[in-house]
């Protein structure tokens, strides 16, 4: 692989609190290489604020491995940047050419406030879990592991779709701010295996009242979170709600959830 | 007097008789009993969900904006468990032996063995949450192999087992929080232990959004606050991964155990420049099908497709041919180091050597496919093209990372990897029970010190991180609130939640007033270096004083010159760090004397010193056959007390992998 040093202007969006308007500041960063990654080169810019006595830039990051979900940079519009199936972490510097200006902004959506700079509030995620995204099944009264075989298409898939990170990017694509990507993995998750089978009613109806309630806004189809979904989750998941949940309604016997 | 608390009778029947045994609260007493448990990563999850399913208060609390992204999520390779699914011999007992040797015979029995026999449940458990194990095509639970074993017991979800743990362990906790069991607050960071009458009653925590200190009161606190590998600066640790908790706790008189003993992964991508904020690991798993190598010739200026199959030094098969590839993490570690310091390595740096698939996916997965397709006398592109769909199944996000951090192929080129920091084997010395010292407070998962001895085995933390959570503290944890159900809520207004606070209140003023030049970064750099050519994978008597001394100064450096922006009460992710990083220098300084004091090699502890002729690690039984337990004295100065170990049913000898 060839190495490259570049020079760069950033245009970053400054917030200092979720209270006040925010704004674009521009900074130029020089000699970033090309091995860096996108966060390394922030790393970069905060070491050098710091010295000028400025205030480093916000962003939220832990594993830079591209699995804890926590990084969420909308970057030259689009969230995560320009790799496809890649998080903002695992964004590399060789992305970019010298010269090059790249805008960054946080999630923009309603249920997501952002806190400061490009940090935003993603807790709605929890309580929609909360609201039904797991099996009901205490510690300790389980069956051997194997006493239910399960097809393995059928746990390739339930796999596919858990692998979700959580990190809100479908939502930040969407031109309604809906949440319905991450709603439909987790219910396809659960849904496929056996041991959510008892739930999936109610889980389904539960989980997109939840979503409606936190201010999502409703699915058009447009595919643009498939588009940018750093775990590549397929909307055929949505096809899969969207008839667990009109199943479910179609039944009678609901009994609320708690 | 160190107090292990190991129920006597026969090792296998330990447990089962203590929780025959042990004192139980009923259940409208349970809702009468707070439990703080601060970490909610596989360990901490676990025993939320758990405690509040039993119908405990339980807070809990993680530094991260949710549970569900907690270090444990990055867990790549798999969960061991003596299920013995593919008949291969495996056995409760066979998990438990192979864990006390993989750790060189400097873990306690009664612990190991309870590991092992809860293992099995822990796979139904997670089974039954959903969790999506690969499986087979008959539709049962498959297994991979691991280092330091001979069996195949090592259950996985493609190279994302952490991930699909820890979201069932969430979504348990997740469901507790809705019915109103477990109250969880994330974004805040626990940065004191409050203490009444020698009793752990609470914490002291910091809203990591606005700023604020909050006072919370807990009849038990439990730590589960994971691992301190970033010591080192670099490790394939999260970023945020830490000391804090554990360490204030060891200031408040929790003994800190085996603080030396640290792993050192073989398999890790190499350091490429100053800009690396961290090293991302590949899993030891890929040892399953990947050979390691490096040229036979020094210097080989050839690229690694192009040097001939005997002009290859396959160095661990050669020097282990019983084990293989699959030797244990620090043999293959310091196997690493070794060719690279004798000028074998590769690439730029020359500090790296190659992980090979192309002989497996050829001649193992290529050739299985075509015989399953009954495609006969197959030609390389065939089986290439058939073997590659095969590793993609299994390691596929593994070779997509390497891929996006290197710009190389794996499926093409051989992956480079070099040794990196990944696990801490030492921690808050705990008792059978998983109690510290301190009455009332608990550490589980990777922040105590107690199951894997000097080395861990792959496979073994997620095993007990959700051991300790799911079926051990909710017993244990019992026999001591059994006790307490007389003691009322104690409001936090009392003098102690006062003091505490106004104790974090002043650090962090202290650390704001200083306003010097240099950056919380820059310091961190500079211990993570000492700790790396000082105590890393080789270390010596000259070395560690030196060590000492150097971080000694480092620590009046930081407390005269960091600069940290910003305020107290905002969000402010350079104060957060700066704590952090000062309770790392602390440590540091105190695994240097760990190291220094313990004048023998034993797992991923390495005293030049003490080697065999041919360069193995050489234990020293008769001298140092104990738990070193390290009591807080005041700055630059701790006690060292020794837990002696006991083995009744295996007999330490030198470990041979050959
Ligand atoms: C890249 C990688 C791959 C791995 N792969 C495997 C594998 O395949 N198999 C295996 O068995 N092991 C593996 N391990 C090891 C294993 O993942 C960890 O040892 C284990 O997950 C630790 O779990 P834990 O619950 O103890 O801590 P963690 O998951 O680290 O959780 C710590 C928790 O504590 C919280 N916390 C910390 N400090 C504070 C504070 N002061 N206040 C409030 N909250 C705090 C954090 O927010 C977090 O919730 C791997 C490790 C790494 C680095
Ligand atoms: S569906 Fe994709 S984009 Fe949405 S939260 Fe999950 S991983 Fe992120
Ligand atoms: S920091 Fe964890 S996914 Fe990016």
């Amino acid at each position: 692989m060839e190495h490259y040093t570049m020079n760069l202007t950033l245009k970053v969006w400054r917030q200092a609190n979720k209270n006040v308007v925010g704004r674009f500041e521009t900074y130029s960063v020089t000699d970033i290489s090309s091995e860096m990654s996108f966060l390394e080169m922030f790393d970069v810019l905060n070491e050098r604020l710091i010295q000028e006595g400025k205030e480093p830039i916000a962003f939220d990051h832990d594993c830079r491995e591209g699995i804890c979900g926590m990084c969420s940079m909308y970057i030259d519009g689009r969230p995560h940047g320009p790799w496809h199936g890649t998080t903002t972490c695992q964004l590399h510097m060789r992305a970019f050419k010298d010269g090059d200006t790249i805008t960054v902004e946080p999630w923009r959506a309603n249920a997501f406030p952002v806190l400061k700079d490009l940090i935003v509030d993603r807790t709605a995620f929890d309580r929609i879990i909360q609201s039904g995204g797991y099996v009901s099944v205490n510690t300790g009264v389980s069956v051997d592991g194997n006493a239910i075989p399960i097809e393995k298409e059928k746990a390739d898939k339930a796999f596919a779709a858990a692998a979700c990170i959580g990190c809100g990017a479908c939502v930040a694509a969407c031109k309604n701010s809906s949440a319905l990507l991450f709603v439909s993995a987790k219910v396809s998750h659960l849904s496929l295996l056996p041991q959510g089978g008892p739930e999936r009613k109610t889980r389904a109806l539960a989980m997109v009242a939840q979503m409606d309630k936190e201010g999502f806004g409703s699915c058009t189809n447009t595919g643009a979170c498939e588009a940018v979904c750093p775990k590549e989750i397929s909307i055929t998941n949505i096809a899969r709600l969207n008839s667990e949940y009109l199943k479910a309604g179609l039944s009678a016997d609901l009994s609320p959830t708690s | 007097m160190l107090d292990s608390k190991i129920p006597a009778g026969k090792l296998e029947e330990k447990w089962v008789d203590y929780k025959g045994h042990c004192k139980l609260v009923n259940p409208a007493n349970k809702r009468k009993l707070e439990v703080i448990v601060v970490g909610t990563g596989l360990a901490g999850a676990s025993a939320a969900a758990s405690l509040g399913e039993l119908g405990y208060q339980v807070k809990a609390f993680c530094f991260q904006d949710s549970p569900r992204r907690a270090h444990s999520i990055a867990a790549q390779g798999g969960i061991n468990a003596a299920k013995n699914y593919q008949n291969d011999g495996d056995s409760v007992f066979r998990l438990f032996y192979d864990t006390i040797k993989g750790g060189d015979y400097r873990a306690r029995e009664a612990n190991v063995h309870r590991l092992a026999e809860v293992s099995v449940n822990i796979i139904d458990q997670c089974v039954a949450q959903g969790v999506p194990f690969a499986r087979e095509y008959g539709g049962l639970l498959n297994n991979r192999s691991f280092g330091g074993t001979q069996v195949k017991r090592t259950f996985y979800a493609a190279g994302q087992t952490g991930q699909q743990l820890l979201i069932g362990a969430y979504q348990a906790l997740e469901r507790q929080v809705a019915i109103g069991n477990v109250k969880m607050y994330s974004r805040h960071e626990m940065l004191e232990i409050v203490k009444i009458d020698g009793k752990a009653r609470g914490i002291i925590a910091r809203n990591l959004v606005t700023g604020e200190l909050e006072r919370y009161f807990g009849h038990a606190v439990l730590l589960c606050t994971g691992g301190y590998g970033n010591v080192f600066y670099l490790s394939t640790n999260a970023m945020g991964s830490n000391v804090t908790a554990a360490w204030k706790a060891h200031r408040q008189g929790a003994y800190f155990s085996n603080p030396c003993f640290t792993q050192i992964h073989p398999t890790c991508i190499p350091v490429t420049g100053d800009h690396q904020s961290k090293l991302t690991l590949m899993s030891e798993s890929l040892r399953n099908d990947g050979r390691i190598w490096v040229p036979k010739q020094k210097d080989d200026p050839r690229k690694a497709n192009d040097i001939p199959e005997d002009e290859r030094d396959y160095y661990l098969e050669r020097r282990y041919p019983a084990f293989g590839n699959l030797v244990p993490r620090d043999v293959a570690s310091r196997a690493a180091k070794e060719r690279c310091d004798a000028g074998y390595g590769v690439g730029t740096t020359k500090q790296a050597v190659y992980l090979d698939f192309r002989f497996n996916l050829i001649n193992k997965y290529g050739r299985t496919e075509a015989n399953k397709l009954g495609i006969e006398n197959p030609d390389e592109a065939t089986l290439v093209r058939l073997g590659k769909e095969v590793v993609k199944e299994e390691y596929g996000n593994l070779f997509d990372m390497y891929e996006k951090i290197t710009g190389e192929n794996p499926y093409e080129v051989p992956m480079r990897i070099y040794p990196a920091v990944h696990y801490t084997m030492g921690g808050l010395w705990v008792d059978y029970e998983l109690m510290t010292n301190v009455k009332g407070l608990y550490a589980l998962g990777e922040a105590n010190f107690s199951d894997h001895g000097a080395n861990r085995l792959g496979a073994s933390a997620l095993m007990q991180g959700l051991a300790d959570g799911y079926f051990v503290i909710p017993y244990t944890i019992g026999n001591y609130l059994a006790d307490e159900i007389a003691t009322k809520a104690i409001p936090t207004t009392h003098e102690a939640f006062e003091a505490s606070e106004k104790e974090v209140a002043g650090r962090l003023e202290r650390l704001m007033s200083i306003k010097g030049k240099q950056s919380v970064e820059s310091f961190h750099k500079r211990l993570g270096k000492i700790m790396w050519e000082k105590c890393g994978m080789a270390r010596n008597a000259k070395g560690l004083t030196e060590a000492i001394a150097e971080i000694q100064q480092l620590k009046k450096e930081f407390w005269s010159d960091v600069r940290i922006p910003g305020t107290i009460n905002e969000m402010n992710p350079e104060l957060d760090k700066a704590g952090r990083v000062a309770d790392f220098i602390e440590l540091g300084e105190l695994m240097c004397l760990d190291a220094l004091e313990r004048n023998e090699s034993c797992g991923g502890h390495f005293r030049e010193e003490s080697q065999t002729p041919d360069g193995e690690a050489e234990r020293k039984d008769d001298e140092f056959m104990y738990v070193a337990a390290w009591e807080f004295k005041g700055e630059s100065n701790w006690q060292l007390h020794k837990e002696e170990l006991k083995y009744e049913v295996i007999k330490p000898s030198q470990r041979n992998y050959k």
